[in-house]
């Protein structure tokens, strides 16, 4: 196989695009991808300060070393989610991915300043660990990006994640959901603007990017992730676009371009109900914010008082 | 992990959980994928350290990683 650009020996056969790439090329590519991404969706303006949310895995380190390379004022948070080793490692190689180029993050950790973490959410809960999870991550998020008077927050969704959340909701028809289903979500009552700059990037090129730029990524799984719906979801969508190359790209940019504001036009996008949390200020539609009532099931109490956000230790290499 | 054995088997490396196996080599990427029934859109396939597409040839000499790029979270 010959690159596209080059003719020189390729290294990954990019199916989709009917193109194979050499290292240096399927580096340009994935830049090129990006870009566009963030300029299609008026994802960060010039001069704007970024938040990237990191995990240590592939998508993650991934996103915040391309919005390097793409010229952005970038700083990373990773969050301590307390899931064993697995968390230890994840942490282990955002640290050394941020040391190694002398990035400026941030650490918090669950258990450290909330007094729990993600198994005992999900016991206290009584539903998935992903709930729990995800749910602190965004209320963190988000209050660390106000604190630190950052305009945005990205995450490392790609492709395959949106295609699979939209195969999910279409499956069910979550309408609510699907008005929501954006690369973009703007600012807005007490919320950052979060943007999803590796939407035109599949999973298997963020990892590829990984190896041919030598980052070092958590490559072992979640282990609570395993056997949950959106990974079926993702191995139904990656059966398909064996025999179809760019069905996740059609059936994602697709609904974008053509049905996502069919459903925005009948949703409650609901920012008018919302007041602050009495416990942080964060919004919420009621009195106590989910992140502020899952800490007081699943931790400690905070009796009176606003949960406190203190930066972790600010890495230096 | 084993070390290759006089280059007479090649090392395949599988991840979630990580194990090694042995198979004899000679074979391209896309067929070895085929025969651990793997999509080509769940890994990648990594040889004595550098990515290779779907039609490299692998020998017994090779060190050969099938990563998966599929994660679960949300
Ligand atoms: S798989 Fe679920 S529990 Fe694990 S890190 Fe992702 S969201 Fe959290
Ligand atoms: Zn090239
Ligand atoms: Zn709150």
């Amino acid at each position: 196989m010959k690159c596209r650009v080059c003719r020189g020996p390729a290294v990954i056969d990019v199916r989709r695009h009917n193109a194979n790439f050499c290292v240096e090329h399927f580096i340009e590519q994935c830049e090129r991808q990006v870009a566009k991404a963030i300029e299609a969706f008026d994802m960060i303006a010039p001069g704007e300060r970024v938040l990237v949310a990191v995990s240590g895995g592939k998508d993650s380190l991934a996103l915040w070393d391309l919005l390097i390379r793409l010229g952005y004022d970038v700083e990373g948070l990773y969050i301590g989610l307390g899931i064993g080793e697995y968390s230890d490692v994840s942490g282990d190689h955002a640290r050394r991915f941020a040391a190694e180029r002398d990035l400026t993050w941030h650490v918090l950790d669950l258990r450290e300043e909330y007094g729990y973490d993600v198994p005992t959410a999900a016991a206290a809960t009584r539903r998935v660990p992903c709930s729990a999870c995800g749910m602190s991550k965004r209320h963190l998020f988000d209050r660390v990006a106000l604190e630190r008077g950052v305009d945005v927050v990205a995450t490392g969704h790609n492709l395959d994640d949106e295609a699979a959340v939209l195969f999910g909701n279409v499956l069910h028809w979550h309408t609510d959901y699907l008005a929501r289903q954006l690369p973009v979500l703007p600012a807005g009552h007490g919320f950052p603007r979060k943007v999803k700059p590796l939407v035109r990037l599949s999973e298997r090129e963020s990892a590829a990017y990984c190896i041919v730029r030598g980052i070092d990524y958590q490559v072992e799984e979640c282990p609570m992730a395993a056997g949950n719906r959106h990974l079926g979801y993702k191995e139904a969508l990656n059966t398909i676009e064996e025999r179809s190359p760019g069905t996740k790209h059609d059936f994602y940019f697709g609904f974008l371009d053509r049905a996502a504001a069919l459903f925005r036009s009948g949703a409650t996008i609901d920012a008018e109900g919302l007041s602050a949390c009495v416990r942080c200020g964060a919004p919420t539609p009621g009195e106590v914010c989910a992140f502020c009532r899952l800490v007081e099931r699943a931790g400690g109490h905070e009796p009176g008082g606003a949960v406190p956000v203190t930066l972790g230790r600010r890495e230096q290499p | 992990m084993r070390a290759a054995s006089g280059g007479s088997t090649m090392i395949v490396r599988l991840r979630n959980p990580t194990r090694t196996v042995e198979v004899q080599g000679g074979r391209s990427v896309a067929k070895l994928l085929n025969e651990f029934g793997l999509a080509r859109e769940a890994v990648l396939v990594v040889r004595n350290g550098e990515l290779v597409p779907g039609d490299a040839f692998l020998s017994n000499e090779d060190e050969v990683e099938l990563r998966p790029v599929i994660s679960g979270g949300v």
